[in-house]
């Protein structure tokens, strides 16, 4: 697959894009043909479409969000077409589990409706809207309706990937009803114990049509097979990388409760100094806090809590401060803003006064000069998403754009957000699962910092005068 | 508690990183940039009637756990049977009713255990393969009770389909001879079998590998390093394929023996460039891969082959930080304790406000996993990040990774093979500088901060030529120098050619010897 372009003219210039600090060949009409890509996660041609396949309360739609938010994350374009919804926009108002009962002939014809409607969301969404995972959440316990599917999909060249959740442990089944189906709007206005009989026959209805994936009959089908929450995985026919990727992600999550905790490094020298960057210690108002977060720890009485910090030292600083073991990682250390290093906005802005502006315009992309972008960031830090997901109690304890890729990942933050999440000094985030998303709880430990969060100002543009630039540079000493 | 930036010294290796002051429990731990994952040590025992692949599936999974920094051996019990008899007559030995072999065999899956706790008590290691058939039940029992006693996790793997197979066992046999001793001998293990059972064994972590890796049955995965090894695992493959290493053609920084920064080609660079574009097309590859990194060097020179290719930035060359697009010279002159330091653990020592080898090779963990999923794939990269690739493949252990020769202009191809990979390497015969800086070779004692000039003049590369351009009566000067210096120079007689020293440092011993 040659390229005619450079065979004829010979290698073609190189210009270094200036937000991204990316270089790509410029071709003689301006434009850049061949696809460079840039390695990200997903190097599928093809959209992948992931359905899921079980019966009710077996953590579909919880599998469906939490996948979504990790691709999305990590910059993969995905989303959920949850077809329960398409449900209740249909039939406004649930009466009972009789909706679901096999031999309801007007239920399978809205059913199927709604099913047929998602499926043409999904073209939409991956053929013309530019996403590349799609998650199919329903059902799907039919060895029919996945054909159905599946011949759906290869129309549209999608490649398709199962995921199924089989469990039969009682225990997982009711605490899934209570966390997540008595507030679902079919239940709204009914009083839990009639809810709980309502689903629990709703269940019914579905098991005897349950076709499992079959070792012998699907084997030619990409799945993966959760049994009990992830006690055992059956894997088959991993087509890719995207695939690849989907399945370690679902055999590290657990759902066994337990709470994170983010916090930067107390207050530091060059944070006082209004510097970015650098790595100095702690002043004496970061030396407080740690004894404060100290303090605060021992008071929450965690259960084996494992504390990490990046190996910059006012990180460990802080977490020596707790007296107890901790890990130093260096993929938690702070963005590097390259030749920016322990500048102060006022100096970026006199001596680069454009980069300034271009990290305005777009900054979640934009790559300080020989640093890094919270793009960048993100890759970084997939490996510590990963072990969190494996692991319980964790105190994380950071920097500020660190941790606003953190928090991004678990409060599933878009990326024109995440560069502008709060995350203040001497302040701990607790982040608790809880149904389909996280409770956050924000304690602030009563000793005072300076400011270091920079909004985005209102003019952006290279020409702006040093007045606007600096609008939002929070004060310092 | 107060941290200080220390060197520490004698017992551990020197390394930028902020450690106490005093000696918590804390910091018994090695504080590198690969969180410590393997708090007891994990036993994995391969299961599977012979030919499955598990020897293959042993050998490569300790070279991918020793390169990401997890020490690991392999036990292969086949090994210690060789060892005990030491010819192999046939099958026989096999059979189910010989008492004689079942003694011997039992008495070598108990040596192999027995080396199995040494090396996690007295040698450090994290993960022992244990490589042998363990197809009963009462064998596997009797290694996860040993596992269990002394607090090892134990991870079983599990392989059930048939792969080719060539063992030193069948090294002097004709081939169909030894096809049908072999299947005998598999005959002998077969009524013995016991497969792991979902039900029974349900309480085991294992994974179960079937159809040659379409197919994984995954049970309790109990910590890290286990779903480490499990989607390791799972991304590996025996499709025949060949993987290209070269780095970027030569640069305008390399001419000027300055390390890091993102300069262009040179003239020579640009055409070592068209010379890989001619090998590649010869090389008629089926659907390449091409990847580079997000330097300006390789992407030019990846350009210049015509072809759709990648960027990834964890390829880039390792951050030298304060010390980017310095030369050797310079770095001597304004760090010489950080250039010594260097010196003595190149693959520990990390620049300052840089990275380390080691931080390279966990950042270069991804590209390797992915080139463990593709098929041809030829990766433009730079001098490190080549060597920690090429240590991968070859099993190289740290200690040899920051020295190994990968010279500028050489296309190393690499293609599996039985149990290892073959390496050929073709020089596109266009001339470039030499970047190659050896491991110092002096006695200890000139290893002192004191007598840089010795190690510099011995292991400095060639600048000769750059220099030449602008001091093109140098060479005289060299030669009453080179004089002294051979003769291990008195620290006295350093300070009297102090301005000379600049020029010293340029040289390469080799080419004003000859001049």
């Amino acid at each position: 697959m040659l390229d005619k372009d450079v065979l004829e003219h010979g290698p073609r210039e190189l210009h270094q894009n200036p937000l991204r600090k990316i270089w790509m060949p410029r071709t003689s009409n301006g434009l850049p043909q061949r696809p460079i890509t840039q390695r990200r996660v997903c190097m599928t041609n093809c959209p992948t479409l992931i359905v899921t396949v079980g019966l009710p309360a077996r953590g579909k739609t919880y599998i469906s969000k939490k996948l979504t938010r990790y691709l999305n994350w990590i910059g993969v374009p995905t989303k959920v077409f949850n077809v329960g919804q398409y449900r209740r926009e249909c039939v406004k108002i649930y009466k009972s589990f009789e909706f679901f009962r096999p031999d309801n002939e007007e239920g399978l014809k809205i059913r199927r409706q709604c099913a047929t409607t998602a499926l043409n969301d999904v073209r939409e969404y991956l053929s013309v809207e530019g996403g590349q995972v799609a998650v199919f959440d329903a059902t799907n316990t039919t060895r029919e309706r996945r054909a159905t599917i599946m011949k759906f999909a290869e129309q549209n060249g999608f490649k398709v990937f199962f995921v199924e959740s089989v469990c039969e442990d009682p225990d997982v089944i009711a605490e899934n009803i209570v966390q997540v189906k008595l507030d679902s709007p079919d239940y709204i206005h009914t009083d839990t114990e009639e809810a709980v009989e309502d689903f629990m026959k709703r269940i019914k209805c579905y098991e005897s049509s349950y076709q499992p994936l079959d070792e012998n009959l699907d084997k030619e089908l990409s799945y993966i097979k959760v049994i009990d929450v992830g006690r055992r995985y059956l894997v088959n026919r991993v087509l890719d990388h995207i695939q690849s990727r989907i399945v370690y992600y679902l055999m590290n999550i657990h759902i066994t409760p337990r709470s994170i905790y983010l916090s930067r490094h107390g207050e530091s020298d060059l944070n006082i100094k209004g510097r970015i960057g650098g790595d100095s210690g702690l002043s004496d108002r970061g030396r407080e806090y740690a004894m404060k977060l100290r303090k605060y720890i021992q008071e929450q009485n965690i259960k084996e809590l494992k504390v990490w910090t990046s190996q910059m030292k006012r990180t460990i600083q802080t977490a020596e401060s707790l007296g107890v073991p901790y890990e130093q990682w260096k993929a938690l250390n702070e963005i590097d803003a390259g030749m920016c290093e322990e500048m102060m906005y006022e100096e970026i802005q006199k001596n680069f006064p454009v980069e300034f502006a271009l990290r305005d315009q777009d900054k979640y992309r934009y790559r300080y000069p020989k640093g890094e972008s919270y793009e960048d960031l993100v890759q970084r830090l997939e490996p510590v998403i990963m072990e969190l997901e494996r692991q319980e109690n964790v105190l994380v304890i950071c920097h500020q754009a660190v941790m606003r890729c953190l928090l991004a990942y678990f409060l599933d933050k878009t990326a024109d957000e995440l560069p502008y999440l709060q995350c203040p000094l001497h302040t701990v985030l607790k982040l608790t699962p809880v149904a389909y998303g996280c409770k956050v709880e924000s304690i602030y430990l009563g000793v005072d910092s300076v400011n270091t969060h920079r909004n985005r100002p209102e003019n952006v543009m290279a020409q702006r005068s040093t007045e606007d630039a600096l609008q939002t540079v929070p004060a310092h000493f | 508690m107060k941290v200080v930036k220390c060197y520490i010294s004698s017992d551990h290796l020197p390394f930028e990183n902020w450690h106490t002051h005093t000696h918590t429990h804390t910091h018994h731990k090695k504080c590198s940039s690969v969180p410590q994952f393997c708090n007891s040590p994990t036993m994995l025992v391969m299961v599977g009637l012979p030919a499955r692949g598990k020897t293959y599936i042993s050998k490569k999974l300790t070279r991918y756990l020793n390169w990401i920094g997890v020490p690991t051996k392999v036990f292969n019990v086949g090994q210690y049977r060789r060892q005990a008899v030491t010819t192999y007559k046939n099958f026989e030995f096999f059979k189910p009713d010989n008492e004689e072999a079942m003694k011997i065999r039992k008495a070598c899956a108990s040596a192999a255990l027995k080396d199995v706790a040494t090396y996690f008590s007295k040698e450090q290691g994290q993960v022992a393969v244990f490589d042998a058939t363990n197809t009963t039940r009462e064998r596997r029992a009797i290694i996860l009770s040993f596992a269990n006693e002394r607090g090892y996790k134990s991870f079983v793997d599990f392989l059930s389909q048939q792969v080719k197979f060539g063992s030193p066992d069948y090294a002097d046999r004709d081939c169909e001879e030894a096809m049908v001793d072999f299947i005998q001998r598999i005959d002998c293990y077969r009524a013995s079998y016991m497969p792991i059972d979902d039900e029974k064994d349900r309480n085991l972590s294992y994974i179960k590998i079937f159809d040659v890796g379409s197919r994984y049955l995954v049970n309790r995965v109990q910590d890290h390093i286990q779903s480490r090894i499990v989607y390791y695992l799972m991304n590996i493959h025996v499709t025949p394929r060949s993987i290209y290493l070269s780095r970027h053609g030569e640069s305008e920084l390399n001419l000027l023996g300055r390390i890091g920064g993102d300069s262009g080609l040179s003239p020579r660079g640009q055409k070592y460039a068209n010379a890989l574009a001619t090998f590649i097309t010869n090389q008629n590859i089926n659907d390449l891969k091409v990847w580079t990194s997000h330097m300006k060097r390789t992407i030019q020179t990846a350009e210049t082959l015509a072809v759709p290719y990648e960027q990834w930035k964890a390829l880039n060359e390792i951050d030298a930080g304060v010390c980017e697009e310095m030369t050797y010279e310079e770095i001597q002159e304004h760090f010489p304790e950080e250039f010594a330091l260097r010196d003595q653990d190149k693959y520990r020592y990390r620049y300052p406000k840089g990275e380390s080898y080691e931080d390279l090779v966990q950042r270069l963990e991804p590209v390797i996993m992915e080139l463990e999923r593709q098929e041809n794939v030829l990766v433009v990269c730079h001098q490190a990040v080549m060597r920690c690739l090429l240590a991968y493949f070859l099993d190289k252990p740290a200690g040899e990774l920051p020295y190994l020769r990968c010279p500028l202009h050489t296309v190393l191809k690499l293609t599996p093979v039985a149990y290892g990979c073959k390496v050929e390497s073709f020089y596109l015969n266009v001339e470039a500088v030499n970047t190659h800086r050896d491991r110092p070779g002096v006695s200890e004692q000139l290893l002192s901060l004191s007598d840089p000039l010795t190690r510099i003049q011995s292991t400095y590369p060639s600048s000769l030529m750059h220099l030449q351009r602008y001091f093109p009566h140098i060479r005289t000067y060299a030669k009453t120098f080179i004089f002294i210096v051979y003769g291990h120079i008195i620290k006295k007689e350093s300070h009297k050619i102090s301005k000379a020293h600049i020029l010293l440092f340029v040289f390469d011993r080799a080419k004003c010897l000859s001049s």
